[in-house]
């Protein structure tokens, strides 16, 4: 006989049980620490990080370890956290023309002031997988640089000496940087708020996108100015104070695309560029967001609105992987009454569709 | 609870309440129009039911009693999840009566008993757009609800009779409210509409993820939308609850074996239980010897 299911509350405790028990996996191995996925999965935890909104590495690496390496998981579990923080004031921008260099490349000059650095990237690595990794084999310590602290300018600031590139653009004075996590989106976006969506986009998401505006759906015909890669100051401008403090350093990959742009009724040919700026070391989330961004500003250059990564609406709406997971995860959630409704209309249209086959013995 | 020392009552700080009931209040006064607001990132993903649970959030009281249901259930695993998840934050006492809750999260379901003054409804909503399918820009939508703009929406219905002789949608049917906004009532079956029409307790949807609040006070008109001579009508079940004999209330089917055996019974678990309660028997319980297998 049929009794009505109870019983979930029991069903979910042990189901949570099962899940600890296969994160923690076999108990002869030691447990992972905290710093070791600090410190050997850092771009993971990278990527957390910036997709998450929240820069603490450790953190960030308790949601990689409790999510079982599931990096969507963990920038859910982080965002989570992120929520509840209080805000206690908004830093001065960063100045990133005074970032500690780590890597700095630019596709658009063979050399340039500062000049090209490489850094720790996977660029020109064979991608063969190495064996010496099986073990704790000793890695000699890398070569350092004697000019680290010299600022770099930017290559945006050398096409601006020729009024080649457009300028940063201005702000009101009284403008005020929009926060999408404590506002509701509205749409069309300023720049800031979309910039901001797209730093907290899924790096799959804008890479798909990038990817497609270089096959043809809405080119933007893109050099790589510059990406680089460092450490930059955060500054709080304390008002008891009347100066800005420092309060520490992060991590951050700024892309700087060069667009070019034939010009308009209204303005000359110049190049343009689209923006990409993430937390922690992520060059492939960075140009794609930087792709993304120029294209995401075609209406601002009166140009037509044609293929999928130029559409503000859409772009937006779905490059929150958090989001996009939750609801496409949430159809395994019963859906039985709904369901029931579409059987009984499906049932009732089915017997209408048979009648006119058989007048006699209409179904029901 | 001293895990969790630090969140505030309710889990959300009282700034972010304090918005929402200001995006709840708006929603009250405009009767069905969708209110934009700052939705929180919640501990639970989105889609689960994170609008209704930041509207349960910030309308919850220590006195308060609560009651959270999934399919018209109690005991599903999301109502479970949910229910727990404020029992751990608000320490407030649950139920699965109907009659005993003050407040009732719901996902897909309205109860079937009759709610009353000094009860709120709270629903997840997963996209509260109801012209959505027609047209998936929000700038053009808001637009359109702007100018009650609605002709769209009828002719997607008639459409729907031109094809297939009958208005094919089944949940999430779309209502008129005080006349004058078009309103999504979250994928309830369109069985649970006439319960919207002028109800007694306060009604408010969620949608977290969407970012919008909207609600229906207490005595306001919610008209399905139809045509004169296609008129607005309801599931109907050619069997009663085959637990608890009960007639015109949304059943479940459940299937029985591989043979095509099937029973219908009541998705509303508490209304079933109680009728039960009271001595009422549908023909599974085997008091009814000939419906016996």
């Amino acid at each position: 006989m049929y009794v009505a299911v109870k019983g979930g509350e029991t069903a979910i405790a042990n189901a949570h049980q099962l899940l600890a028990d296969r994160r923690r996996g076999n108990r002869e191995l030691p447990a992972i620490a905290i710093e070791q996925i600090v410190e050997q999965l850092a771009l993971s935890v990278d990527r957390v990080m910036a997709e998450a909104s929240l820069y603490d590495r450790s953190l960030a690496a308790l949601a990689v370890k409790q999510s079982r390496g599931d990096l969507i998981e963990a920038i859910f579990l982080l965002r989570a956290y992120r929520t509840t923080l209080p805000r206690f004031g908004t830093s001065e921008p960063i100045d990133t023309a005074r970032m500690q260099i780590e890597r700095r490349v630019s596709a658009t000059y063979k050399d340039l002031p500062g000049g090209q650095l490489l850094g720790p990237t996977f660029d020109y690595t064979h991608r063969l997988l190495d064996p010496d990794l099986l073990h704790d084999t000793p890695v000699e310590a890398p070569a350092g640089r004697t000019d680290a602290d010299e600022p770099v300018m930017r290559v945006s600031e050398i096409l601006a000496g020729e009024g080649l590139i457009e300028a940063d653009g201005e702000l009101p004075a009284d403008h005020v940087a929009g926060d999408l996590t404590r506002e509701p989106m509205e749409f069309p976006m300023t720049r800031d708020l979309r910039l901001q969506a797209l730093a907290r986009g899924d790096e799959g998401f804008l890479l798909a996108l990038g990817y497609s505006t270089q096959r043809g759906y809405g080119r933007t015909h893109p050099f790589v100015g510059e990406i680089r890669i460092g450490l930059v100051d955060i500054e709080l401008d304390v008002p008891e104070l009347g100066f800005a403090v420092s309060l520490g350093e992060i991590l951050v990959t700024e892309c700087q695309m060069v667009n070019q742009f034939k010009g308009s009724a209204k303005a000359s040919p110049q190049f343009t560029r689209g923006y990409g700026l993430v937390f922690g070391q992520s060059e492939r989330k960075a140009m794609s967001m930087s792709l993304v961004d120029r294209a995401l500003r075609t209406q601002e250059f009166g140009e037509d609105v044609v293929a999928p990564a130029q559409d503000e609406e859409f772009v937006i709406s779905h490059c929150d992987n958090v989001q996009a997971t939750g609801f496409v995860e949430h159809l395994k959630l019963p859906h039985y009454v709904d369901f029931q409704a579409e059987l009984d209309l499906v049932r009732r249209m089915r017997a209408k569709h048979a009648q006119p086959h058989d007048h006699q013995e209409a179904a029901e | 609870m001293t895990a969790l020392a630090d969140y505030n009552f309710a889990y959300l700080d009282e700034q972010t309440k304090r918005m929402i009931r200001r995006a709840i209040l708006k929603a009250i006064a405009i009767p069905g129009y969708q209110v934009p607001f700052a939705s929180r990132e919640m501990p639970m993903p989105y889609g689960w039911g994170t609008g209704g649970v930041q509207v349960t959030a910030s309308i919850l009281g220590p006195h308060d009693v609560l009651k959270v249901i999934d399919q018209g259930a109690d005991d599903t695993t999301n109502a479970v999840s949910i229910r727990a998840f404020f029992q751990k934050v608000a320490n407030v006492a649950v139920t699965t009566k109907t009659s005993e809750a003050t407040i009732i999260q719901t996902r897909h379901r309205i109860p079937e008993e009759t709610l009353g003054v000094n009860q709120v409804l709270v629903y997840q909503v997963p996209i509260p757009e109801p012209l959505r399918f027609l047209e998936p820009r929000e700038t053009e939508t808001r637009q359109m609800h702007a100018l009650e703009e609605y002709g769209l929406m009828h002719v997607k219905l008639y459409e729907d009779i031109a094809r297939h002789g009958r208005i094919a949608t089944t949940y999430a049917y779309p209502v008129k409210v005080a006349g004058r906004y078009v309103m999504d009532p979250s994928p309830t079956p369109k069985f649970d509409n006439p319960k919207m029409n002028q109800s007694a307790a306060l009604q408010l949807f969620g949608a977290g993820r969407e970012k919008r609040i909207y609600a229906v006070p207490p005595y306001t008109d919610v008209v399905s939308l139809d045509f004169e001579d296609h008129p607005f009508e309801v599931q109907t079940f050619e069997k009663p609850c085959a637990l608890c004999g009960a007639r015109h209330v949304y059943l479940d089917e459940v299937v029985l074996d591989d043979k095509g055996g099937r029973m219908f019974v009541c998705s509303d678990t508490d209304f079933c239980e109680t009728r039960r309660e009271e001595g009422h028997r549908g023909e599974m319980l085997g008091d009814i010897k000939e419906a016996a297998e």
